[in-house]
Formats: structure tokens, sequence, C-alpha cells
């Protein structure tokens, strides 16, 4: 277990010092703030961060050892920004655990320095051990990364805010585009590891919502697949053209492979000639390092600047996540924990995040609505969901994934 | 709409243009719409009420200011971190500011001079004399700092930052921060009444317009827009153009693809302790239906006319003030950000 802690001492100022104005004023509340004269006070955010290695398909993939981290990081900086005005300071406090190390004890290890709200990226079983240990304490857990429906319906958690979609919401955004592009029949491809199960079932679940047809499903049972070998491109030459020959007429090859096993090798090698969507080919995410629109540009260059790579979807979890004690802190005026997660649950909090429309919590599972985008492969954004035409009573964001009235989740 | 009616009836266009603008007040001079996708300055001709020049410029040209005789424009060219200073008879550059990532700028007037942009990628807000193109100051700020208004006066600087949301506001003489108002999601832009007593500060993701106490920094009044048939989400206000007797605000609101009338017939102040609106009797007249995405707007030297650059329709839309009608349609090059319009 490493530990490390960003430095978040206020930057210097350059030029003339900024001096605290005499007071701030929320647009409704009325709030009056003093003028700082001490140093302002600190509120650190924990990071539980999943050190692994990833085998991905393709190389530059790779993600780097701070993935999502890295996103946690740069909002700190973007919350002191604002901090230094209104007299708060945020800090961020990371743990890294390896596949064999207990991510409950990093959790105790934060838990006992008095930190109270938690960020990981750590996989959907452990998200569920941190929030029961942390739910004595007051702790509430930020999920940056696990996409399981389970983790906002049956296994529900009071304690939990989800800033990464869930495989619904990925599912029924793509669906939602195919349905716009007139693309209903489907032919699903997934593979054997249970997160493959799990997202083939909400691609199904897509299709019947949206109007989609699946013609056929199709197994993928290789063995788990490495980077291409010298000899290896050949194989594949062949191979993928087996796996998905004979099948009935279809518009799209809808592929849920978690684990980059065989996805990626899907494009250019279908019998027929198809476009590849899912983890191949279209892809639902939440971010994308090419995405300009709505501000995008400068938080791609912020990222760039500080991270010295692109910026990942876990990446924008994880900002997302701090951004958002950030914001409430500001609005709350208050460091405090229970008043921070106060103001984030209420009925005010939005939270811009360079897509569009605002996000928000979903108050009957914790889930935060975002809008998701359809990324060619990493190379350019091709649309945004939800798509035109697709309304709902509330707000558009909640055509993506569980709506309340099928919720399985009970917070008490 | 003036093109549509002379298909209708057979007419040439520029024939039944010129009859129906006599009979307004005739428009006339140029304008300048800046146009962030293809690094271009579309130059209009409103009495043709065409395209008649396309300036290149460096990469991503957005926020522009005119001094006040309007032969200088300038330019902020975001991702080539430099501003320039073009001169619009020769539109050869006559001066560059190199400062990085500059949304906007606002020249302090009168005298055209400082010059104060919005830094965007570095929580800046940096000073310039444009004469020797030297920094004079620069001013932390929020992040993503965007909006920039200068007092009627020049004694008050309002910033506003997008992503952390505040309206910040500095002194012209000391530069120290005077105050920071915490405001709706998103703040884009700032704009002063012409008294010099009230800011507006539209939130676009909030989806209002907070009107700010230029003395006390308080929060005056909150003004919501609701648009039958469109989803609040949609409705994000950006820019304001206030006229000058400080009576109707027009407010651009982005993909609603409309723009607002906002009317302030008196501008008594009712009462602080209230925080619901209606404080002083701020009340939404009109919805414009322009182009899609207006983000950004200005009034012709009259007043009579006013402009909008309409982000996702790559055009400029012309509504008749004194009507509240929109009159005419003018396409510009790809995603324009902001239209200027010259003095004369």
């Amino acid at each position: 277990m490493i530990e490390s802690r960003l430095s978040t001492k206020e930057r210097p100022l350059t030029g003339r010092r900024a001096v605290l104005g005499a007071f701030a004023v929320t647009a409704g509340a009325g709030l009056l703030q003093p003028a700082a004269a001490a140093p302002a006070p600190t509120l650190t955010i924990g990071y539980v961060h999943w050190l692994h290695e990833v085998d991905t398909l393709s190389y530059i993939f790779q993600p780097a050892p701070n993935d999502g981290r890295a996103g946690a990081e740069v909002a700190i900086a973007d919350n002191n920004t604002t901090g230094r005005f209104l007299n708060q300071n945020f800090a961020l406090a990371a743990v890294e655990v390896r596949d064999n190390e207990d991510p409950v004890a990093a959790l105790n290890s934060l838990i006992g320095k008095g930190i109270r709200l938690v960020i990981t990226d750590r996989p959907a079983a452990d998200v569920l051990k941190m929030a029961n240990a942390g739910a004595p304490h007051g702790v509430t857990i930020f999920n940056a990364g696990a996409a399981e429906d389970s983790l906002r319906e049956e296994d529900c958690r009071g304690n939990l805010i989800h800033t990464a979609p869930s495989d619904n919401m990925l599912a029924d955004a793509l669906a939602q585009y195919l349905i716009w592009k007139r693309w209903p029949r489907w032919l699903l491809a997934y593979g054997e590891h249970p997160r493959d199960l799990r997202l083939a079932a909400a691609y199904r679940r897509a299709a019947k919502i949206f109007g989609a047809h699946i013609v056929a499903e199709r197994q993928y049972k290789g063995k788990v697949g490495s980077r291409e070998t010298d000899t290896g491109l050949i194989d594949l030459q062949k191979e993928l053209p087996v796996f998905t020959q004979n099948a009935p007429n279809y518009d799209v090859l809808v592929a849920a492979d978690d684990n980059s096993v065989f996805a990626g090798y899907l494009p250019y090698r279908t019998w027929d000639a198809r476009l590849v969507a899912g983890s191949a080919g279209l892809i639902p995410t939440s971010w994308d390092p090419n995405s300009e629109e709505w501000g995008g540009r400068q938080m791609q260059d912020r990222f760039v600047a500080y991270a010295h790579r692109f910026m990942t979807a876990l990446d924008m979890n994880a900002w997302v996540a701090a951004r958002m004690i950030g914001t409430a802190a500001s609005y709350a005026q208050s460091l405090e924990p229970d008043k921070i997660m106060a103001y984030m649950r209420g009925p005010d909090f939005q939270l811009g995040a360079y897509r569009g429309l605002s996000l928000s919590i979903r108050d009957w599972n914790g889930q935060v609505r975002q809008a998701i985008l359809l990324s060619d492969s990493g190379r350019l954004v091709v649309s945004v969901s939800p798509q035109p035409g697709f309304l709902h009573q509330r707000t558009v964001l909640d055509t993506l994934g569980t709506d309340k009235p099928e919720t399985k989740c009970k917070l008490s | 709409m003036i093109r549509r009616r002379s298909v209708l009836l057979g007419l040439p266009p520029a024939l039944l243009l010129a009859s129906a603008t006599s009979a307004e007040a005739a428009l006339s001079g140029m304008a300048y719409a800046s146009n962030e996708k293809d690094n271009t300055i579309s130059v209009i001709d409103l009495a043709a009420m065409k395209t008649v020049k396309t300036v290149p410029t460096g990469q991503r040209p957005r926020g522009m200011d005119l001094t006040s005789d309007g032969g200088r424009l300038l330019v902020c060219l975001g991702d080539s971190n430099r501003i320039d200073i073009l001169d619009t008879k020769s539109w050869k550059v006559v001066g560059s500011i190199n400062t990085p990532d500059p949304e906007y700028a606002a020249l302090r007037q009168p005298g055209n001079n400082p010059l104060y942009v919005s830094n965007e990628n570095n929580a800046l807000v940096t000073v310039w004399n444009i004469d020797t193109q030297k920094m004079l100051v620069q001013m932390p700020t929020g992040v993503e700092p965007e909006g920039m208004a200068v007092s009627p006066d020049g004694q008050l600087v309002a910033n506003t930052t997008e992503t952390t949301s505040m309206a910040q506001f500095f002194s012209y003489a000391t530069g120290k921060n005077l105050a920071n108002v915490l405001v709706p999601p998103r703040p884009r832009w700032a704009a002063f009444t012409h008294d010099g007593r009230e800011v507006w500060v539209s939130s676009e993701l909030g989806g209002t317009v907070t009107v700010i106490d230029a003395k006390t920094f308080k929060v005056l009044d909150t003004i919501h827009f609701v648009v039958e048939g469109l989803r609040s989400t949609f409705i994000q206000p950006v820019g304001i153009n206030i006229t000058r007797d400080d009576k109707r605000a027009f407010v651009c609101l982005g993909p609603a693809n409309r723009v607002a009338v906002v009317d302030v017939p008196e501008r008594k102040v009712l009462s602080y302790v209230s925080t619901s609106s209606k404080m002083f009797n701020a009340t939404v007249k009109k919805y414009l239906l322009v182009g899609q995405r207006p983000w950004h707007a200005n009034f012709t030297p009259d007043e009579k006319y006013l402009l909008t650059a309409n982000g996702l329709s790559n055009d400029v839309s012309v509504i008749d003030v004194t009507r509240l009608r929109v009159i005419n349609t003018v396409p510009v090059g790809q995603q324009p950000w902001m239209v200027l319009i010259s003095p004369s």
C-alpha cells in the first residue's frame, strides 16, 4: 500500500495579490462570508486507487498507472482555484491498492485521518465492501470505475454516489443512436467473462426498450488474447470472419467485451461488410480525449498540461466526483462533509462537465445522470446521447439507464 | 423573412430588400463575425446584407472588440495564444499581443486602453496596454474565466468564471479583488447597465441571468426563462445586450435557438431581503426565434437592429429592435462565436 498526498497549498498569486472580497453572496441564499485572514481550512478527499496492469488489444490504449487519480488531482486544483476566493482549500489523500491488497484496509487508513468523502476506481465487489465498511463512520464512497447496474439496483447503498455511468446507461446511449440511424437489426457478440454477460444483458434490455431486434447472438470463446504476435494477424484474419459467418441479415454487430479480449479485432474482419459498435467501433463512453464541444477543449488542455497524457473516461469520472464535492462545498459555504452531501443531494445541485447538459444525482439510487459520448474508438466523437426525439417527463438524461419506476433500489 | 417573401412574390431579393429597408431605418456599415471553426472573420456589408469578405486569422477566433472609431478590430485567437489587432480597412495585422488562450477581451472606454483579457486555460485576467502591447498586470481568477466587462466609469472590472460559477469584481485603480459572487452554474457573460448600477451575469447551465448591484455586490434579482414546449435544460443564456436607456435587455439563449427580450420598465428595487425574483419587475416580453445556438449579439450604433452570431447554423440573424422581429439571415463562416458592428 503506497500512500501519497497531493500538495495543494494555495498557488502563489502573481502580479498584485488578490484580496478576498468582503463577502460572497449566493444567488439564492444570500449567505455572507467574512474575509479570510488565517490560512484557508482544508477538506481532504480520499482516493482508493486500484493499481493494476491491464492488457489491452491496442497498445496505445493501455491505461497509465495514474488513470483516474490524475482526473481527481486536476479537480482538486480546480477546486482550489475557486477555493482561494472563498476561503476553502482542498487536498487529495490517495492510497494505492494492488490486486492482492485489501481496499477496506486502505479505506480504514483514510477514515483514521478523519476523511469522510472517498473516491475509488476499484471493481464493483470492492466498492460494495467499502460502502459497507464506511457506512458506520458516515463515509460516502464515490464510485468512479464500476459500471455494474447491480451496484445501483439490488446492491445499492445510501452512501454510494456513482459518477461512472452504468452498463444500462451506456447500452441505452448506443441503442438510441443506432435507432436514430435506423439500424435496428443487431448481431450481439459477447465474451466469456462475467462482466461480458452483464454487458450483453444491458444490450438485450436496451434493444427491447428502444425497439431494436437482436437477430442472433454469438459467444466468443477464444483464449484471452494479448497483443498481436508476429503471426497472429493471419490467424485473426481467418478466425473472425468464421465467428461472424452465416448470421441472419443484420445492420450492426454489437460487441460486449469488457476485458478487451476480442472486440477490438472485429472491425474490418466480419464475414459481411458490417459496422461494429459497443466495446469496439462506435463506443459509448463518459469521456473521449477528442471531445471539444461545450468548452471541453479547456478541460482537455488543462488535463494534458497536468498529466502529460490524454484524459480517459476514468479520469473524467474521478474529476466529476472531486468537482461535485468542490462545487457543493462552494454553494453550501462549508467544508463539512454532511453539509456538502446535503447540498449535493438537494434540488439545486448541478455540475457542468463539458457534455452540454449539467450533471446531477438521481435521488433514487445515487447514480449521476449524464450525457454519454459515442466515440469512434478514441478517434473522433461521432455523437452524444440522449438523441433527439427521445423524451422524458423529468429530463432527457433520464432516458439513459434504469428509471425511477423500475428501480430495485430501496434507500432507507 | 424578407428572403422568403421575395421568393413568393417572384421579385429579385435585392429589389425587395431595398424597398423593405427604406421603409425602415436603413441598415449600413459593416459587421464582423468571428468564426471559431474555420479560423476566419466574415465581413458583412449591412446595406447589402451579405458577407463581402472573409479574412483568414490565426487559430480559433472567438472574442473580439473594436476601438471606438472602428479602425481596429481585436481578435482573440485562443489556439494561437495571441490577440491580433487588425486594421479594418486593409485587414492587415498591425499588432499582436502574445497571451495564453485568450477567450474574450474588452477595451476600457473611453480611451481604448487598457485591454482586459480572459485567459481561459490559465485562470487569469491579464491587462494590457494596447499601444505598447505590454502587460500591465495579471489577476488570478476562478477556473475558466470568460465574460469580461468594464463599468461605464471605467472603475470596476467584472469577470465570470465558467467552471467555478463566480462573478468576480476587481478595482481598476488597485487591481484588488473586491468581491466574488456565486451565481448558478457556468456563468458565461457579464454586462453593466449603462448607468453603471447593475451587472447582469448569465448562467449557461443554471438557465438564469443574475442581476448584481455594482456597489454592494448583492444579488438584486434572478431572471428565469420559460419557453413553451422546450425543456428547461435547453435554455442556456449566454450573451447579454442592454439598450442605452437600460429599459430592455436581449439575452441569447444558446441551444433554445432564441433571443429573450427582457423588459425592465421601472428600476425600483423593491426589496433586498426576498430571495424570490421580480424584485424590480424584470419580465420577459418575447422570445425571438433566430438561427441555431446564438451565443453573442450586438446592436447597430443606432440600436435599431441587433445581430446574433448563430454557432450551429453558421449564420447571423438580424433582429428589428423596434418591431421585435427577425428580418434577415446572413450566412457566414463555420461556428460564428461573436458579431460586432462598426460604429459608422
